[in-house]
């Protein structure tokens, strides 16, 4: 639905359409509130302005509690998806993460297709130069035209247009994306609120020409078959399945590097902001790990019926001449036609342990930042910061109780947490190692644990919401039948035991006793005892991962009960720090820098001791009682 | 630092007194304490009232082993000075067994008290008034810093040095192993599962070594009593003096000059030594002497090392003999003194008593063979024969427990390894054990792996 009307109050402003934004207003709207999603070029929301996949490992984590809790990208992603991997199958059942590579056009219509059925929900077109404030609260937004859009609550989602600015070699202009105006004036509006900001760089590598790629010399690099979606809810796959590519630099590549880094504006100094040593551009990696004789770069196609294709491993700012030249050195590439070249951009954003645990600033109230301008990178990390957004901002708007996950709930919560708590020195991403209860976060598991949160804020509608509760109790049964019923010990049973290789079983061992063996999966466990399986795959995938890790969960559940004690206890947000005797002028510092909201927050702070927690303990039950 | 923790800690000041007392607050002080008190009568802490005292024995729940005869003090919730479940234990005074109390606490299940925190308990769950409080968060600071300096003091040189070592081989591992989950799609290859057990293998023995250096480092840090005997006149008091390096004891060449038990505190190689000098075992001629022999055989009972003195220049008389015999049940060193007069006995008369590489020969008077003699003290006394100086001896329950801790993780890693259990849950034990050794030298956060990671492989695309 879009109308043009600038005399209209809305309860909640999405300003810019990426993925955070997107998930911001679909939640806020399907929560009921009155929402605007106000971006510069209607076409381009949902873009994926860099690489043409969603998820991978920690990612994918992301994606499927996005869509536990009713968010959009998951059920997004497997209608546009061209080709599904599950990563780290090698690995245990935690770590294991969904990517897919998404047809980009189709990604961007599917969602915006989305977002204009969805009530409640305009799209405006327009610029946000201001954010206009009453008493320290917001109170609406200023686009470039001059018009004036009120509400109780705005959400900025502005990606890398705070003040982008492209380098493409030594040339630089002003940019939010490759042929997009950057929003010039947001950012220093921001300043005079009194928010410290701070400089980020991120890079993307040239887009080539299908028709000039030598598939025939690269090696194919399939997806699974039948893929799996990421969305709880999603039955089948839509779109026909393609292949990818794999490829390598090799020394001549890196020569062409090395004989023109006097032309790199990362290694002449050109570029101030800080870029994430995660994804490294291509002259990054050959200064510095120089002994490493080549580096893969993955060919994937953008699309179905795009000639695009994205080069991933070859993130770059070099001159186009030189990209055009260490290209040819590559197999399979030698032909290859630029479509794009590659650039860094360098950004504005707003270092986020300025904002509460809902998102909202601590400076401006009604005011929540989500996405890039925190300092992060990725689709996944944007959208997740969206919708949590989106969520608080409709529940303070009804004087509810904020929805905080913490760490030992979603990888969510460990990402809102490490924003706020830490000072990030570069853009961040999320990774598994992040996740202290990685056992506990799994991909496979994201929907028992959010489901309910998802489905009390009204995000999950009532049919899904039904299936969760059946496949829920199914595998409460199926654990039950596994604890108790204890196999027959035939000479037929013991037979087939001793072709696996089991010794020394207990006469009266259980199918989940069985299961426990490290000899032994569901299904082996089901042929030994001669026992019918359950029919739905993913029950059987939980019966075995929570029998047989059940050892380490249940050590993380007890690492998270102490984790909760520490985290239940608040901070008022005005708590004087300076009337605490006994704080090194370290933490003292620290604490006041960040105002963390709880004992547990503050205890992860870089630098602040047990003993000081203690004391802050203390004294927060003294001007506790002192109020009382 | 947990409010829901169970937390233990002597309660009585350091050092020798009458009764010692230990501590144990929190949910599960009752639960504790029924596994390790058994009270007369057969009944456990589970039976017993509120605000009750009872007579029974602290004993290891897994051994079975007698600790003490205890009095237990029971006082539940919110009855008691932390407002928690309380259970007290009035031991026999002494160091060591309160010490080997507090393990068998922290091995059922609670944990070691922070500074101050029976206190801190006691404020937030509402025991003590708010003008308390300010004496509360001194009290806290104060006990935090004097913590903090013992432990550094504790930590300096060589143990610092093998913890940094430990830590240092733990994390290159878990680099390795988070690096190929986070990772697994960049095209590196990584740790393999056999080349992980070894490691892990590696750092579990040195984590295990520093654990069996405890009980010297308990010698070191509380020291211990050793006893000369030998017949009279052979040179014990000249021997406890030249030790000493004082001239304690009154040295006469009339036999049973030394009549009391006296003693001496020296440092022997670092390690503190009470040194008896005893009356000796002569057959006693009255009643001075025969009290100064029942002594000595008091003395002989408590001391934890013997050093059992001939005289060099006269053959073995049975005097000699019977003290040569105390050598078979004892901790013993054999000391040939006079060493510097014409010898009157051989090696060959001493073969059977003791082994050769205890035996030194010495003269108290020219000082011969007393380098010798330390030696062979420390080299005794301490089992793992290491040299204190270096200081890699875990002297604090604490950083005990927090290795012990650490052990266990590693183990239960080798176990999992074994059993082809996923990377993450390995990396879940070696954090444990990380996080253990964090808590003795300062801590690890997952920042500092993922540092390392970016530092050591080529990531990303």
């Amino acid at each position: 639905m879009i109308i043009r009307a600038h005399d209209d109050r809305f309860d909640v402003i999405v300003v810019g359409g990426g993925h955070a934004g997107c998930e911001a207003a679909l939640a806020a709207a399907r929560m009921g509130a009155r929402t605007a999603l106000l971006t510069m070029e209607e076409d381009k929301i949902a873009q994926m302005s860099c690489n043409p996949a969603i998820g991978g490992i920690a990612k994918g984590h992301l994606v499927k509690e996005i869509d536990a809790l009713g968010g959009e990208m998951g059920r997004n992603t497997d209608k546009t998806g061209i080709q599904f991997r599950m990563l780290n199958t090698r690995n245990g059942p935690a770590v294991r993460s969904l990517r897919a590579q998404c047809d980009k056009k189709q990604y961007r219509l599917a969602m915006q297709a989305t977002l204009r059925e969805q009530p409640d929900l305009t799209i405006y077109r327009g610029t946000v130069d201001r954010i206009e404030t009453v008493g320290g609260r917001v109170s609406g937004v200023v686009t470039g035209a001059g018009a004036r859009l009120a509400a109780t609550a705005v959400i900025l989602t502005t990606g890398t247009f705070l003040k982008g600015l492209i380098h493409v070699g030594l040339n630089h202009f002003p940019a939010g994306r490759a042929g997009e105006d950057a929003a010039e004036h947001l950012s220093d509006c921001m300043r005079e609120f009194g928010f410290e900001v701070g400089r980020l760089k991120t890079g993307t590598p040239p887009r080539l020409d299908r028709d000039t790629i030598a598939f025939s010399v690269l090696t194919p690099q399939p997806g699974d078959d039948p893929p799996s979606p990421f969305s709880f809810r999603t039955e089948r796959i839509p779109m026909p399945q393609v292949c990818c590519h794999l490829t390598y630099t090799n020394a001549e590549t890196h020569r062409i590097i090395q004989d023109n880094l006097d032309r790199s504006p990362m290694f002449t100094g050109v570029i101030e902001g800080t870029g994430p040593r995660y994804c490294p551009s291509i002259e990054d990696k050959v200064v510095r790990f120089a002994d490493k004789p080549r580096h893969q770069i993955f060919i994937e196609p953008e699309g179905l019926d795009t000639h695009e294709f994205y080069p991933n491993g070859i993130s770059t700012s070099l001159p186009v001449d030189v990209q055009a030249a260490f290209l040819k050195t590559i197999p399979g590439l030698e032909r290859a036609r630029m479509l794009k070249p590659g650039y860094a951009v360098e950004y504005d954003y707003i270092p986020p342990r300025q904002l509460h645990p809902t998102m909202e600033t601590k400076r401006v109230e009604g005011l929540f930042h989500a996405g890039q301008i925190n300092g992060t990178s990725g689709y996944e990390e944007a959208a997740a910061q969206g919708l949590m957004a989106g969520i608080n901002a409709v529940l303070k708007i009804r004087g509810q109780a904020p929805c905080i996950l913490d760490r030992s709930e979603a990888y969510i919560g460990v990402l809102i947490d490490d924003l706020i708590t830490k000072d990030a020195r570069e853009p961040y991403r999320m990774f598994t190692s992040r996740a202290e209860y990685r056992l506990l976060l799994r991909q496979d598991n994201a929907d028992l644990r959010l489901t309910d949160t998802g489905y009390r804020l009204g995000l999950i509608p009532e049919s899904g919401y039904r299936m969760f509760c059946e496949k829920r109790d199914a595998i409460a049964r199926e654990r039950e039948r596994f604890r108790t019923i204890r196999p027959k010990q035939t000479s037929e049973f013991l037979a087939r035991a001793e072709a696996l290789g089991l010794q020394s079983l207990g006469a009266a061992i259980t199918l989940e006793g069985l299961l426990r063996r490290p000899e032994l999966d569901y299904e082996a466990v089901i042929g030994l005892a001669a026992v019918e399986g359950h029919p739905d795959a993913a029950v059987r995938e939980q019966v075995e991962i929570q029998a047989k890790y059940e050892g380490y969960i249940h050590r993380q559940s007890h690492d998270v009960d102490n984790f909760k004690r520490l985290e239940s206890r608040r901070i008022p947000p005005d708590f004087d720090y300076t009337s605490v005797k006994g704080f090194s002028r370290e933490v003292l510092e620290k604490l006041q820098r960040v105002r963390p909201h709880s004992l547990g927050q503050a205890s992860r702070i870089e630098g602040v001791t047990p003993a000081a927690i203690s004391l802050l303990q203390v004294s927060l039950e003294r001007s506790r009682r002192n109020a009382a | 630092m947990n409010a829901g923790d169970t937390i233990c800690a002597v309660a009585t000041p350091p050092g020798e007194g009458g009764i010692g007392i230990i501590r144990l607050s929190g949910e599960k002080s009752i639960d504790i304490a029924s596994a390790v008190f058994v009270g007369s009568g057969g009944r456990t802490v589970r039976d017993y009232k509120t605000h009750t005292l009872h007579h029974g024995e602290l004993r290891a729940p897994d051994t079975g082993e007698r600790i003490d005869e205890v009095l237990v003090a029971v006082m539940k919730a919110p009855r008691s000075y932390t407002c928690e479940d309380v259970v007290e234990f009035h031991c026999h005074g002494g160091p060591l067994v309160l010490r080997l109390g507090l393990e068998v606490l922290i091995r059922s299940g609670a944990r070691l008290a922070e500074p101050g925190e029976f206190t801190k308990r006691a404020f937030l769950n509402g025991r003590l008034d708010l003008a308390q409080a300010e004496a509360v968060i001194d009290l806290i600071q104060a006990r935090s810093q004097t913590g903090l300096r013992v432990a550094l003091e504790q930590l300096r040189g060589a143990l610092s040095d093998e913890l940094g070592r430990i830590r240092e081989g733990l994390t290159r591992l878990l680099v390795e192993i988070e690096a190929g989950i986070d990772f697994s799609d960049e095209g590196i290859t990584f740790i393999s599962p056999k080349a992980l057990a070894a490691g892990v293998g590696k750092v579990a023995e040195r984590v295990d070594r520093l654990i069996r250096t405890a009980e010297d480092g308990r010698i070191v840090r509380e020291g211990v009593t050793v006893a000369l005997v030998g017949r009279p006149n052979v040179g014990k008091s000249s021997l406890l003096n030249a030790l000493a390096r004082a001239d304690r004891a009154i040295v006469t060449p009339i036999p049973g000059t030394t009549r009391d038990v006296l003693e001496e505190f020296v440092n022997v190689r670092g390690i503190p030594v009470r040194l008896q000098d005893t009356a000796g075992l002569r057959e006693a001629q009255d009643v001075v002497e025969r009290e100064g022999v029942r002594r000595t055989h008091d003395a002989l009972a408590r001391a934890e090392l013997v050093l059992a003195v001939l005289d060099g220049s006269a053959p073995l008389d049975p005097e000699d003999r019977r003290t040569l015999e105390l050598l078979q049940e004892k901790s013993a060193v054999l000391v040939v003194n006079k060493a510097d007069l014409p010898p009157r006995v051989e090696p060959a008369d001493l073969k059977g008593f003791v082994e050769p590489r205890r035996i030194v020969w010495t003269s108290a008077t020219t000082g011969a063979g007393l380098d010798e003699l330390r030696d062979a003290i420390r080299d005794t006394v301490l089992r793992q024969g290491l040299e204190p100086s270096e200081g890699v001896l875990i002297t604090h329950l604490r950083h005990r427990s927090a290795l012990e801790r650490a052990k266990t993780s590693l183990d239960q890693a080798l176990v999992s390894i074994q059993q082809h259990m996923a990377a993450e849950c390995i990396a879940a034990d070696l954090r444990v054990a990380i996080n253990a050794i964090g808590e003795i030298i300062g801590e690890t956060t997952t920042d500092d792996i993922l540092d390392r990671i970016f530092k050591e492989f080529c990531i990303g695309k």
